[in-house]
Formats: structure tokens, C-alpha cells, sequence
């Protein structure tokens, strides 16, 4: 103000006005606030004001702002005559025209004569106004300028609704307020201004929806720092939020949310790109972040600016602590921000990659959620993949490695939420069920995911069940009962009598191609058979090694492939020398199929995983040992796992698979679980272990399939052989 | 890489269609049209279980000399195909199945926004921006 003359004459007269304006001008444009700067910055941008008083002035100031562009050069125009007070008060009717481009200049000339009359009116004219029509408020910049003028005729006193702010100020600050909707240079006792002026309007306007919608928009219309939310906004905001939903803590359902900015009168297409911006977890409703976030690109929209193509950083919800400084250092800056009030809102990329750190995690376990969301059918496992993010590493360690794509199977998913019921397994576990799937025929699936995913049940539920499931279908089964029952598509828990047909049925399919295997399998459980039960009981809580040694020594390919599924779950866990066995006789039949490399990066990759979940040295020496190295460690995991009783029920499913481990699950109850001292960390890793059985079983049975092939090519070729015999022979 | 990406909806009709502009659209408009036989006639091969049971990855719907098709059908009938050029060392099956699974996700979030209308035609740009990250790029 000072720099403008005004101390010498006392108020802002049309000159001091316009040097006034251009420095506000000028400082929104980011240039150093000096008088000569005025002088040479020619293309100043037409400052942009909050429209503190009351929709009209925004949408005075939205026409005016897009006639900012063309009265950068009204900044070498200085004092108009004084006339134009009344010039102005007639453009400002005008609201929606903006014919008043010309009449812009005059508007600071007119309140330069009548200072109390007309902020009022440039501040309205200013707003910019023509990039979105705002229909019917056309009617209201006429009313506006009038009363507006009137309050400040007062001398700011306070007056006229809204116009609050005006009042009670001295005539240096409502100059500045009026400045502020003008488009004159605001300088920073401007922006102070303002948010003393929204307030006012804030508490003025909670009328109708699109009055409110006026008001936001001339709230928002200081974007300074264009996506910022000033103080006042948000209080804004908040107060909106709180007409929908009264729990500030709460969301805002899509179809509530819907018919609120509905009526903001922004074309669908817009809407649904906010809500697409705003809605940051994707969940179809909108925490209070996400309501201001898109309240304020409401606003943004509606005073001319584009839709960002990216949420900026200062409307990005508190996601993680990042989020919360980002957006705590935006607001308390708000002055000065920018000087580039057009229309695209600037992005800020700089700050962006903090928030793009805090993303890509936020990513990765929106991927996670993503991804296990696909497969489980209900919002249950979606909660509790969050949930996973958070604990171990082991969980999301092996999601991401898992590159195998997990069918959504809504039977599996449900069945591993029956068979969890409560725990948090389900969602590692759903996915590594739907992804055996995926491997092999419809049978082959089921049987190999039922097998993953009683695994994986097993884990969560007590180990013991899962011994016995496991030795159920070994011969070897001392006392097993049947294996727990993998989660069939049908049902849960009672799917061991399913588990048993598909079985049949899915051994019948994969004998062809797995009757290779199983005369190597038998051999490899035998050895560790003996020394399992005993010895893996004792090493692990979990007991999954025995599960583990059992499950080879089930013999049929199946009990195998669920049990490598099993193992790869648990890979890291199992410290236990058998486990290594067991993994060296994994990798012995996965080997015979072609596809052992897939297999064996899954596996790896569910060896990496599974060390961070359990033992280090186990790892290393399961993975030295080859790719099913995997296996072992999961066992003893899962085993402490299935302390839970959920392993009981799919015991029963496991009668064909596991004779061996059932005794090595006979055993496991006597293992003390250590198991109580951590149950979050063993749920976690239940679920990672699920999650890494499930890949491992999709990659079983796309290494079966593959053998299969390999099987009937072989066959092919000796008929050929056979044919060519007999010429041979001549 | 994808050549051309289309989501039909449950009465068949097309929700979104894009091709890369290389040559007439047409062409693949009419190879996803036909495709949408060997979708229902896979849907109801599988289907004949429990639909729970049903895959949703249905695999190479049927190759031709320059391109392959592949389809996935969701649970509410919403069907993906993805039509990628054979010169392109095929792709492995995983990876259309992350293809499309990212499709699924985006279908996903589109709908869930609660101004679109199901049955109206796609317009979502974070859609857009991901299939042409798919068709850009070997996903």
C-alpha cells in the first residue's frame, strides 16, 4: 500500500488504485514487489482476488480474470476517470459477459473514486467468471455490486450480508479486500485479507447448494497457490461435509456425494474426472479429505480452471505422514503462492515426489489390495489385506514377488474366508488359492488350489490338523485323520469329502502326466519321513516341517503338488534338515517337468519371501538346495500356523494327502507353540504363507500342465517311433 | 503389446473400444466382434459348474495370421478382449493375464465412481491412461 502512494494521500485513489493493483498483480505473478516493477512487466496476469464477499464478486472475478489475460496490459493504463465507478457497477451486471474487459481498467479507476463503493463491484467482474458459465448467478452480481457497494459506502463497517468482512475494517484493509477481488496486484496484507473475508462469507452463505457452490468457487478462487485450500475453504468444506455425514471421521457414500456436486452444475464428464481424482483409496466413498479435495476442484472447475490430470499435492488425503506434512506445509503457506492464477493449476511436480514416495508404497499395497480384492469376493479380505500392508514383511514380500496372476475365484476366496473365519489370512491365502487355479485344468486347479488353500487354511488353523491332514493320505499315517479340507469351491469346511472325489477325479487326470512323478516322490518322503515326524516337530513350533515331510511322502503327485504349494509357502520358515530333504525332493519332481524354471523363480521368489518370515539359515539352505526349498520352510510356518482350529476341518480334506505328516501332526501338538507369544506376526505370516502357497500352487499346476504336454509329445514321437521301426528292421 | 483393447458389456454391446491408429480400426472392431461368439462359447463350456468355479481368464479366444485374441469375462458378464500382434514373441500367458487383470482393476474403479452409469460408455481418463500404457508397452 504504501508503495503505491496511498500514504500520501490517505486512500486509494484511481492512481494509487491502479499502482495498487498492478502490484498485486505483480506479486501474485511471483515478481518482487517494486513500483518499478509495475513499469516493466507488461504481461502482468490479472490478479486474482478471493472472492471474499460473495458469489457475485467470484463470478465478477472469474469474467474478470479471463479478461486478466487481455488486461495485462491495462496495467500501463492508470487512473481511469473517475467516472467509471459507475461504469463498473453497470459491467458488473454483466457478470457473465464480461463485456467488461474494457471496462475492467475502469473498475479499479471507479473504486479509486468511490473506494467504499466500488470494491464491491471489481472484485465481482474479476472473478473469472467466463470460463464456466455460472448460470444463475447472473442475477446475483447485479444485487451483488449493489449491496456490496452500499457496505462500503459505510466505510466498511460491516455491513451487508457477507460483506461482513468489509465492515469493521478500516478503510486501508477493505481497500485491500476490495483490491483483493479486484485485479490488483494483491500484496501480502491482501492475502491476510482474505481469509478474514471468506470467513465471513463462509458463515454468511450455508444457504442453498449453489449459493454455496458461488461461494466456494470465490473462496477458491484465491488460487495462489491454486490447489491449496485456504483455512477458510476448508472450514468451508468441513461444514458441507458435516451436512452429509456428521461424523467428520465417516464417509460420504458415491450416491450422496453424487447428488451434492450434482448440483454445483458441472457437466457429468467433469464430475465423474473430480471424483475420479478425489477418490484417492478408491473405495466409492469420500473421507473428508477426499470431500475437500473434490469440493475444491469443484471450485477450481467452476472459476475457469482445468482439471488437473493428477491429484495435486495439497489435495492429496492424509495418507501416510508424508501426506499429513505436505499438506499442513500448504495451507499455513497459502500467501504469495503463485503468480500463475491460469487456469492450469499448476501441478506441483516438486512437491509431487514426496507424495509419490508415500504412493508408491500406498501403491504397492493398493496393488496388494487390488489384487486380492480381484480374488476374494467380499470386502472382508479387502479390510483385511490393508491390515496385511502393515504387518510382516514376509506377507507383502511375497506378493509382490508372486508374479503369477491369482484368478479371482470367488469360490476359492470364499472358501478360504470361511475356512478363516476371523483371521486375517484370508486374503494372502485367496489369492494363492485362485492362482493355482489359473495353472492347470478346472480339476487340477481346484484340487491344486483346494490343496494351497487347505494349506494355507491349515496354516492359520492348528498345525496338528494339518498333520494329520497331511498324513492322512500318506501311507505312512499313523493316527492322521484326513487332511483338512482344502478350500473347495463348493464349500469350506466340508469340502474334504469333495477334496476327496477331486481328488480321485483330478489324480485320475494327472496320473498320466504325474505318474512319472510319483515313483520319485515316494523315495524322497521316505527318508525324511522318519527323521521328519521326529525331528521337525521339535525344531519348529510351527511343526510345518513335519507337514512338509509328510506331504512328499505322500506319494501321488497331488499330495506332492499341494504339498509343494505347502512348502513354498512356508519356504523360509523351516530351518529343519528334513525340510531340506524334502525341498531337494520337491525340486527332483518339480525338475522333471519342463517348467521347473518358473517354478523355481516362484519358489525362490517365495524363498526370499519366507526368509524374512522365518529363519534366515533355513533359507539359505532350502535355496541351495534347489527350488522347492520353499516348501520345507512354509511347513513348520503353517504348522505353528494351524495351531488355530481351523486346520481341523481341513484336515479332514487332507486324508489323501498327508499320511506322513500325520504323524508328523500327531506329534505337533506336543511341540510347545511359541506361537501364543506372537500372534499377530504368526497371522502374518499365515497369510503370507497362504499367499505364497497359493503362487506356488498356480505354478505347480502350470508345471504339471507343461509335463503333461511334455508327456504326450513323448508319446507322439514314439508312435513315430514305432512306425519308423518296422522299415528299420528291413 | 495390445493392439486393441475393448470392454463389452453384458448385453454385448461395446462400453469402450480402442485400437492403436496404425491401421483401420475397423478391422479389429470386427475381429472383437466376432470374438464375442468363442467368449460365450467358452463361458458356457466352463459355466456348466458353478459359475464360482469359472475362470475368469479365458485364455486365447482364437489366433488368426497376424493376431491373437484373448478374453476375460468378469462375474457381472463383462467381457475384456485384447487383441495382440503375433509378431510381438508372444507374450506369456501371465502376462496378459496381468493385462487384464489391471483392466479389471480400472473397470473396477471406474465403477465405482459414483457418476458413471453402468452401461454408459467409458469415458474415465485414468482408463484411458491405462490402456495406453498396456498398448504402448508390453504390460
Amino acid at each position: 500500500m504504501e508503495l503505491c502512494g496511498a500514504k500520501r494521500l490517505g486512500y486509494f485513489g484511481r492512481s494509487q488504485f491502479y499502482i495498487a493493483l498492478k502490484l498485486v498483480a505483480v506479486a501474485q505473478s511471483g515478481f518482487p514487489l517494486r513500483v518499478e516493477s509495475i513499469n516493466t512487466v507488461k504481461d502482468l496476469p490479472l490478479p486474482r482476488f478471493v472472492a471474499s464477499k460473495n458469489e457475485q464478486e467470484s463470478r465478477h472475478a472469474a469474467s474478470y480474470s479471463s479478461d486478466s489475460e487481455n488486461q495485462g496490459s491495462y496495467s500501463g493504463v492508470i487512473p481511469p476517470p473517475p467516472g467509471r465507478g459507475q461504469v463498473k457497477k453497470g459491467s458488473i451486471s454483466h457478470d457473465t459477459v464480461q463485456p467488461r474487459t474494457s471496462a475492467d481498467p475502469q473498475e479499479p479507476a471507479s473504486p479509486v473514486v468511490s473506494p467504499q463503493q466500488s470494491p464491491p463491484t471489481s472484485p465481482h467482474t474479476w472473478r473469472k467468471h467466463n470460463r464456466h458459465p455460472s448460470g444463475g448467478n447472473s442475477e446475483r452480481p447485479l444485487a451483488g455490486p449493489g449491496p456490496f457497494w452500499s457496505p462500503f459506502g459505510e466505510a466498511q463497517s460491516g455491513s451487508s450480508a457477507g460483506d461482513a468482512v468489509w465492515s469493521g475494517h478500516s478503510p486501508p484493509p477493505p481497500q485491500e479486500n476490495w483490491v483483493s477481488f479486484a485485479d490488483t496486484p494483491p500484496t501480502s496484507t491482501l492475502l491476510t485479507m482474505h481469509p478474514a473475508s471468506v470467513q465471513d462469507q463462509t458463515t454468511v452463505r450455508t444457504v442453498a447448494s449453489a449459493t454455496t457452490a458461488n461461494e466456494i468457487r470465490r473462496q477458491s478462487s484465491s488460487y495462489d497457490d491454486p490447489w491449496k485450500i485456504t483455512d477458510e475453504q476448508r472450514q468451508y468444506y468441513v461444514n458441507q461435509f458435516k451436512t452429509i455425514q456428521p461424523d467428520l471421521n465417516g464417509f460420504i457414500p458415491g450416491s450422496a456425494a453424487k447428488e451434492f456436486f450434482t448440483k454445483s452444475k458441472l457437466p457429468i464428464l467433469e464430475l465423474s474426472h473430480i471424483w475420479e481424482l478425489s477418490d484417492f483409496d478408491k473405495d466409492g466413498a469420500l473421507t473428508l479429505d477426499e470431500f475437500c479435495a473434490a469440493f475444491h476442484l469443484v471450485v477450481a472447475r467452476k472459476n475457469g480452471y482445468d482439471l488437473p490430470e493428477k491429484l495435486p499435492e495439497s489435495l492429496m488425503p492424509k495418507l501416510i505422514d508424508l501426506e499429513d506434512s505436505a499438506d499442513v506445509g500448504d495451507q499455513p503457506g497459502e500467501v504469495g503462492y503463485s503468480g500463475s492464477p491460469a487456469e492450469a493449476p499448476p501441478s506441483k511436480s516438486p512437491s509431487m515426489p514426496s507424495l509419490n514416495q508415500t504412493w508408491p508404497e500406498l501403491n504397492q499395497s493398493s496393488e496388494q489390495w487390488e489384487t486380492f480384492s480381484e480374488r476374494s469376493s467380499s470386502s472382508q479380505t479387502l479390510t483385511q489385506f490393508d491390515s496385511n500392508i502393515a504387518p510382516a514383511d514376509p506377507d507383502t514380500a511375497i506378493v509382490h514377488p508372486v508374479p503369477i496372476r491369482m484368478t479371482p475365484s470367488k469360490i476359492h476366496m470364499q472358501e478360504m474366508e470361511l475356512k478363516r473365519t476371523g483371521s486375517d489370512h484370508t486374503n494372502p491365502t485367496s489369492p494363492l488359492l485362485v492362482k493355482p487355479s489359473d495353472l492347470s485344468e478346472e480339476n487340477k486347479i481346484n484340487s491344486s488350489v483346494k490343496f494351497a488353500s487347505a494349506n494355507t487354511v491349515e496354516q492359520i488353523g492348528s498345525n496338528i490338523t494339518r498333520q494329520r491332514s497331511h498324513s492322512g493320505t500318506s501311507p505312512d499315517n499313523t493316527a492322521p485323520p484326513p487332511p483338512p479340507p482344502r478350500p473347495q469351491p463348493s464349500h469350506s469346511r466340508s469340502s474334504s469329502l469333495d477334496m476327496n472325489r477331486t481328488f480321485t477325479v483330478t489324480t485320475g487326470q494327472q496320473q498320466a502326466g504325474v505318474v512319472a512323478h510319483p515313483p520319485a516322490v515316494p523315495p524322497r518322503p521316505q527318508p525324511s519321513q522318519a527323521p521328519g515326524p521326529a525331528v521337525h516337530r521339535p525344531v519348529d513350533a510351527d511343526g510345518l516341517v513335519t507337514h512338509t515331510s509328510t506331504s512328499p511322502q505322500q506319494i501321488p503327485e497331488q499330495p506332492n503338488f499341494a504339498d509343494f504349494s505347502q512348502f513354498e509357502v512356508f519356504a523360509a520358515s523351516n530351518v529343519n534338515e528334513e525340510q531340506d530333504d524334502e525341498a531337494e525332493k520337491h525340486p527332483e519332481v518339480l525338475s522333471v517337468e519342463k517348467a521347473s524354471d518358473p517354478a523355481g523363480s516362484l519358489r525362490v521368489a517365495k524363498t526370499d519371501s519366507k526368509i524374512e518370515e522365518k529363519t534366515a539359515a533355513s533359507a539359505p539352505a532350502n535355496v541351495s538346495k534347489g527350488t522347492t526349498p520353499l516348501a520345507p520352510p512354509p511347513k513348520p510356518v503353517r504348522r505353528r500356523l494351524k495351531s488355530e482350529d481351523e486346520l481341523r476341518p481341513e484336515v479332514d480334506e487332507h486324508t489323501q494327502k498327508t499320511g506322513v505328516l500325520a504323524a508328523v501332526l500327531a506329534s505337533q501338538p506336543s511341540i510347545p507353540r511359541s506361537v501364543g507369544k506372537d500372534k499377530k506376526a504368526i497371522q502374518a505370516s499365515i497369510r503370507r504363507n497362504k499367499e505364497t502357497n497359493t503362487v506356488l500352487a498356480r505354478l505347480n499346476s502350470e508345471l504339471q500342465q507343461q509335463l503333461k504336454d511334455v508327456l504326450e509329445e513323448r508319446i507322439s514321437l514314439e508312435v513315430q517311433l514305432e512306425q519308423l521301426r518296422p522299415f528299420s528292421h528291413l | 503389446m495390445a493392439v486393441c483393447v475393448a470392454v463389452i458389456a453384458k448385453e454385448n454391446y461395446p462400453l469402450y473400444i480402442r485400437s492403436t491408429p496404425t491401421e483401420n480400426e475397423l478391422k479389429f472392431h470386427y475381429m472383437v466382434h466376432t470374438s464375442l461368439d468363442v467368449v460365450d462359447e467358452k463361458v458356457s463350456a466352463m459355466g456348466k459348474a458353478l459359475v464360482d468355479q469359472r475362470e475368469l481368464y479365458l485364455g486365447l479366444l482364437y489366433p488368426t495370421e497376424d493376431y491373437k485374441v484373448y478374453g476375460y469375462v468378469t462375474n457381472s458378464k463383462v467381457k475384456f478382449v485384447m487383441v495382440v500382434d503375433s509378431s510381438n514373441t508372444a507374450l506369456r500367458d501371465n502376462e496378459i493375464r496381468s493385462m487384464f487383470r489391471k483392466l479389471h482393476n480400472s473397470y473396477t474403479d471406474v465403477m465405482c465412481n459414483p457418476f458413471y452409469n453402468p452401461g454408459d460408455r467409458i469415458q474415465s481418463r485414468a482408463f484411458d491412461t491405462m490402456v495406453t500404457s498396456m498398448m504402448i508397452q508390453v504390460c
